[in-house]
């Protein structure tokens, strides 16, 4: 499903810096992977990368076997809104909508009808056990709840990918654990999953971890994430 | 462009604000109100005035004979000479953009009533006119007819009465049509009754005071020969009244042996310069106050625009968000003007609306205290006025989003949603 072939990026500013210094990954189709690795290691521009949220300097990145590379802002909009979930630390929900008309946004800008739209947000909603909540406004949710909507935000355009920047970082421990069972769940249907964290709790509940330092690939961890007990201290 | 569903995207973003938004919006409500106001008051005054003139056209001009003052082909200067109807028909030959010609003739009232009906006698002006003077110096025929072809062919003698004559010497109850009334002696048929449109140009005393005969029977009766000293003519409106001037003197000195060097046997006046400067005055005012209004909408207009700045700034990580889920920048572009735009036209139209309304509501109190002298009158915009505001409005919405929407598609997903 992903492929990366020697990404090289470096930030120009008044210190050039060498960010990621040839990474080679490859992500099977159904795939649950962790990204871990200190601060500056490069992870978040690893996932940006991946996310079509920045380009790279050289090197291939296939994505769905397609070769994701100098992409115009509107294709690469397009292949986010069509291929990417995005699950973000701070959910990132729009303060002004409802959990409903959040879930339904990536489908507003794919053209489809307001009454589809919120049928299938609605659909999401009641997966994630939200539908009591549809009409509520995010800053009348709880962080676990928020996170949900986020994640039928991601998963209602049926992504091929689901690209998440420390799901669990704004949770508590217990809330974090039931975020990454349904993470778990939701990966178990097909959908691959990239997962930036610095929780080794959250990474031992993946099928491969990836240790980046220093913008390369130090280490690749195979897990079997169900030899662990899901009662485990996460935090 | 917009469908309902656009719309409703970006009433929300507006909406979420209330307060800001109404302020905002109060600053182009503010100044098309100003612009609306401010133009009608503007219109309000040339009705005013041009109902000073209503009925008198504008590009005429009168000619009258003088004593010559220069000696010319044998004869003396001092001279009295008139024109005859045959200069008068070589004139409008000469000049085809002589739309009506009229000689007129008048008796003066002097102190003795010199009009008689029945009992009643009064002193008025007696004038001879041509069926064209009422294109000239129009009025309103109450009753009857004007001047036709066939009294001046006959030497009718046949008579109009002012209003004021015939509520003089008749009260109102009186059917007048048909009736005689003696005229210096003479017995005329009343054939019509006349009221001038205003009360401020006048040809030889006010037309309302008046008794009007078909020309050729004036100069037959009162012995006036066929002499002609006074002629008015109107031209059309494209031409030069004061340029024709010129060449109607020339045209006339010929004709009667007139040194081409003589100043002031041929008299000739006309209002075209007068009306220039009133035109010009009222397009000054014009220009004025669309430039004060247009001043005004545009700190409102501005002022949009500087508030979309700050929301757009505000709403960095918002747009980034939406970016991230897959809005092109052409989504994020329109939804910044479009907003900017629907907040422009709503507050554009509800200004114009009222300013409209207000506007309506002084004309009506104009109207309802109706005065001879008053200068004001309808003070509307027109809707010509109307459409060019309202396509300043949306030109300016469109305008006061572009810098924002600019700011906004330069906004990348990945700035937005960077973990600080």
């Amino acid at each position: 499903m992903i492929s990366l072939h020697d990404i090289n990026k470096t930030y120009f500013g008044a210190q050039p810096l060498h960010v990621l210094k040839g990474i080679n990954l490859e992500i099977a189709d159904g795939e649950m992977v962790s990204i871990m690795g200190a601060s500056g290691s490069g992870k978040s521009t690893l996932l940006n990368i991946l996310g079509l949220l920045d380009n790279y300097d050289s090197g291939d990145y296939y994505l769905d076997g397609k070769l994701m590379k100098d992409l115009t802002e509107n294709t690469a909009a397009e292949y986010r809104n069509k291929m990417i979930g995005f699950i973000f630390q701070s959910f990132n929900l729009i303060p002004y909508k409802t959990a409903i008309e959040n879930v339904a946004l990536p489908l507003y800008y794919q053209g489809v009808s307001r009454k589809k739209r919120n049928q299938l947000a609605l659909e999401y909603l009641e997966r994630f056990g939200l539908k009591e909540w549809a009409d509520h406004y995010p800053n009348e949710l709880s962080g676990g709840q928020k996170q949900r909507v986020s994640m039928a935000r991601a998963l209602v355009t049926q992504p091929k990918v689901i690209l998440a920047d420390e799901p669990t970082g704004a949770l508590d421990s217990k809330t974090s654990a039931e975020v990454i069972q349904i993470l778990r769940e939701v990966n178990q249907t097909g959908i691959t999953m990239v997962i930036v964290t610095h929780e080794r709790g959250i990474a031992m509940r993946t099928d491969k971890i990836i240790h980046l330092k220093d913008g390369i690939i130090e280490e690749v961890e195979t897990n079997n994430p169900d030899l662990i007990d899901l009662n485990t201290q996460i935090k | 462009m917009i469908d309902l569903d656009g719309l409703k995207e970006i009433w929300q973003t507006i909406a979420r604000n209330k307060t800001r938004s109404l302020l905002t919006a109060f600053g182009v409500f503010w100044g098309i109100f100003i612009l609306v106001v401010l133009s009608s008051v503007g219109n309000g005054f040339e009705n005013g005035l041009m109902r000073q003139i209503e009925g008198f056209s504008l590009n005429t001009g009168f000619i009258f004979t003088e004593q010559t003052t220069e000696p010319y082909k044998g004869y003396q200067k001092g001279r009295y000479w008139s024109m005859d109807m045959n200069d008068l028909e070589a004139i409008k030959d000469a000049f085809p953009e002589i739309v009506a010609i009229s000689p007129e003739a008048s008796l003066y009232s002097s102190d003795e009533n010199n009009v008689v009906f029945g009992s009643k006698s009064g002193s008025y002006t007696v004038k001879g006119l041509m069926p064209e003077y009422n294109q000239i110096d129009r009025c309103k025929i109450v009753m009857g007819r004007f001047v036709n072809e066939t009294d001046i062919a006959e030497k009718r003698k046949v008579c109009l009465i002012g209003e004021r004559v015939y509520e003089e010497m008749m009260g109102k109850n009186v059917e007048p049509i048909g009736k005689m009334i003696k005229v210096n002696g003479i017995y005329f048929e009343i054939v019509g009754v006349i009221r001038p449109y205003n009360s401020h140009t006048q040809v030889n005393g006010e037309a309302s005071k008046s008794v009007i005969l078909p020309f050729t029977t004036m100069q037959q009766v009162f012995g006036l020969g066929d002499k002609i000293n006074f002629f008015l003519y109107t031209a059309r409106d494209d031409a030069s009244v004061s340029s024709m001037e010129e060449d109607i003197k020339t045209l006339l000195k010929l004709r009667h042996d007139i040194a081409p060097n003589d100043k002031e046997a041929v008299s000739a006046y006309n209002v075209e310069e007068e009306f220039n400067i009133f035109k010009a005055l009222f397009k000054g005012i014009h220009i004025l106050i669309w430039i004060v209004g247009l001043g005004t909408l545009m700190s409102g207009i501005i002022g949009v625009s500087n508030i979309m700045l700050v929301t757009v700034k505000e709403r960095t990580r918002e747009i980034g968000v939406r970016r991230a889920l897959g809005a092109k920048p052409k989504a994020i572009l329109t939804q910044v003007m479009s907003e900017s735009l629907l907040l422009t036209i709503l507050a554009g139209l509800v200004g114009l609306c009222f300013g409209v309304l207000v506007m309506a509501v002084v004309g009506l109190i104009v109207a309802s205290n109706p005065s001879e002298t008053t200068m004001f009158q309808d003070p509307n915009m027109n809707l010509g006025e109307a459409i060019v505001a309202i396509i300043i409005v949306i030109v300016s919405g469109l305008l006061a989003g572009l810098l924002p929407a600019l700011r906004a598609i330069q906004i990348k997903a990945i700035d937005a949603i960077r973990e600080e």
